[in-house]
This record gives C-alpha cells, structure tokens and sequence, in this order.
C-alpha cells in the first residue's frame, strides 16, 4: 500500500514537471528559453514517472527495462535539444541577449 | 461519478480529430510535417486505450518515427522551392468530397450493422492457438491464419522502394542533395553510445513477437532506425558497389516467404499449412528475413534515390 502510494506521488510529480515545461514552452520568448524549460522538464518529469512506475511492477526484468528506457529517452533528449540549440545559434533567428 | 478514464478517452479522441483537422487546414510545410507527427503519437496512444500495444508499437515506430524521418527528409529537398499550391478545380474538390463523403457512409453503415458485444474472431484465434507455432494471437494471425496478406503487405514495401528509386532515376540528374549538414561530434557519439543498444532492441521484439506484442515490423523499423542514424552521421554512405547487396535484402523477405509456403505446399499441404512440429521455426524464420528486408526498404526509402558516384559531375556511374 505505502509503496503504491509513493508511486502515486512519484508520478504525479513527474506529471506536474511535465506541465510546467509545457507552460514553459508556450510562454517563453524564445527557442533557446523554450528548449531551457522543455528538457528540465523532461529529465526530471520522465524519470520521475519511470521511477513511480519501476515501483509498481512485479519483476525486477520490468524494472530495468524501464530504466533502459529511461536512459535511452534522457540520452536523446539532451543530444535533441544540443542539436536545436545549435542550429538556433547558426541561424538568424532571435535570442534574447545576443 | 464518471468514469476518469473516459474522460481521458474523450480529450484523446476530440485531440486526435482536431490534429487531424489542423493538419488539414495549416499552410506552412514543417508545421503541417511536426503535427502528423503529433498525430500518430496521440493515435499510438488510442491504439494501448483500445488495448491494442502490437498495432500501438508499430504505429508509434513506422507510422510516427519512420514517417515523420520520410517526412522531414523530403522537406529537406522542397524546402526552397515557394511555399504554395496550385489551386485544385473545383470539379476535383467536389469529386474528391464525395468519394470521402462515401468512405464514411460505409464506416458509418458497417459500424451500425455489426451488432454490438459479438466476441469477433477472437474466439477462433484462441480456440486454434495451440495448432499455430507461437503464443501470440496477434503472431499468430499476421504469420500463419492468414499469412497471404502479410505476404502481399511486404510485397508492398518492395514495390515502394522499386519505384522510389525508379522515380529518382528517371526525374533528376542533378548531384544529389546531402542529408543535412556536418553534424559535428555529439551525434556521431551518440550514434556510437544507442546503435548497440537499438539493434539489440530491434532484434528482441522479433523475438519477443511469438510470445508477447512484437514482431517483424516493429523490430524492422526499430533496426530501420539504426540504418537513419547510420546514414546521418554518415557513418554509412552508400556506393553504387552495394546496390546489388541491396536489392538482395529488399526481396529477401518476400523471396523467403513465398518460399516458405511454396515448400509447405509441397507435401499435400495447402500453401501456409506449416507442419505443427516446425511451425515455430518456420515463423521465425520468415519473421526474421522480413525484418531485414524492411529494415534495409525503409532506410533505402529514407535515403532516397539508388547510390550513385558522389564524385562523377551530374554523370550518371
């Protein structure tokens, strides 16, 4: 029970990241800022929701299935967000600041 | 009290047709190519609602992932060219409204006709589990009970990329457009780091497919996505030297598969009457040459055109 609970909490958590970083996305002004609040919230709200997850199945085969996941979705996530980066500062689009 | 999962259902619904609509109705390219995208993740996430996770999988993989690469490497090439389209005749508007207009009638009658809480075939499919060689009904369906239309599927990916790479010949001889531009370290370290990883999964959810959700196109365009990753940091770039390597893979699933039931047929039975104590390995057998061919046809498709010289001006090799 308690663990299910934790599970619960975990992936709320992980979910209200995910808000946030949309909120993020559709506020700030421009690409870089928006990528800035998309990949917190992704790290954190995704491994947050795998961790609730990984908690509620039975096997421990499920669980590190889950973590791979993770990784492979955090990996790519931050060599995405290093590419848009990138082509936002070749292009002419506008930054804040620059 | 409602239930909160139908709720979910209803905003996944109204949010699938809506996408659909803007999809429709947005005039700017990459805005239109990133909400198909959109789309088929929201679609990939009814089919697991309507607790379908084989049609999900190949959805989010070949209709969303391999898609959307297809999608974004043709805006690649057209990205120059004006942003607008000649207007369709009137006549051909009014034409093409009424042909969708009698699409839905006939989803709309086939739905009220079927009456409701029938089982469907599913119970067939369980009742002759057993006899199938796997434990997947799914599996079981796609590669044995009715495996001619599995076959006729993979015959259609080969005749996509024959014309592809016909179209290409015959359309352009300009130097082919490079994929994207010098990628730098990152990505060429990060094709190093996931390449293992993704061949690996590909390779399990072939596996996987006799006995759970999976299967041949899943881990195909799983290891598709390897042949991507390879092109675009090109790691891998195509010679005209491999085309014949090539076209052997794109019909190796369809050769081996007709094979398969042609050799079956041999002994008194019908074409795709496997022998029960075989049955398994035969599956697999074809499960495994078709993911190779689907995996080379759709990197191929996302490569484009045949390899040709990169060196030779405009001359064809």
């Amino acid at each position: 029970m308690s663990i299910e609970l934790l599970a619960l909490v975990l992936i709320a958590a992980g979910a209200a990241f995910f808000v946030v970083g949309t909120i993020g996305l559709l506020r700030f002004p421009d690409t870089l800022c928006r990528l800035h609040a998309l990949t917190k919230a992704d790290g954190l709200g995704l491994g947050l929701t795998c961790l609730g997850v990984a908690l509620l199945v039975g096997s421990v085969g499920e669980m590190l299935r889950i973590l791979l996941i993770w990784g492979l979705v955090a990996v790519s996530s931050a060599v995405s967000g290093h590419l848009i980066a990138g082509h936002v500062l070749r292009s002419n689009a506008p930054v804040r600041g620059r | 009290m409602i239930d909160p999962l139908l709720l979910f259902d209803v905003i996944l619904g109204l949010a699938i047709v809506s996408l659909a609509v803007t999809v429709l109705v947005v005039r700017d390219r990459f805005a239109m190519i990133v909400l198909v995208i959109v789309f088929g993740l929201m679609s990939a996430l009814a089919w697991v609602r309507l607790a379908a996770p084989d049609v999900a999988l190949a959805e989010a993989a070949i209709g969303t992932g391999l898609t959307g690469a297809l999608l974004l490497a043709t805006w690649r090439q057209v990205r120059t060219e004006p942003e607008r389209w000649p207007a369709l005749p009137r006549g051909v508007m009014v034409i093409n409204m009424g042909l969708c207009a009698l699409v839905l009638a006939g989803l709309v009658g086939a739905f009220l006709a079927t009456p409701l809480g029938t089982p469907g075939l599913g119970v067939a499919v369980a009742d002759n589990l057993a006899d199938s060689g796997v434990e997947h009904p799914v599996t079981a369906v796609l590669l044995n009970f009715r495996a001619y239309d599995t076959l006729m599927e993979v015959v259609v990916l080969l005749v996509a990329v024959i014309a592809v790479w016909m179209i290409d010949r015959g359309v352009s001889q300009a130097p082919q457009p490079t994929l994207g531009p010098e990628l730098g370290d990152l990505p060429r370290g990060f094709a190093r780091l996931v390449l293992p990883a993704i061949t690996v999964i590909g390779a399990y959810l072939l596996w996987v497919g006799t006995s759970a959700p999976g299967g041949a196109f899943q881990g195909g365009a799983v290891l598709a996505a390897v042949g991507i990753l390879l092109l675009l940091t090109q790691r891998y770039q195509p010679q005209p030297s491999h085309r014949p390597l090539a076209r052997g893979v794109f019909v190796l699933g369809v050769a081996g598969f007709a094979a398969v039931a042609l050799l079956v047929a041999g002994g008194g039975r019908v074409p795709f009457e496997y022998p029960a104590d075989h049955a398994k390995t035969l599956i697999l057998l074809i499960e495994g040459l078709v993911t190779l061919s689907i995996a080379a046809t759709l990197a191929a498709l996302f490569h484009g055109r045949e390899p040709e010289a990169i060196s030779t001006q405009g001359g064809r090799s």
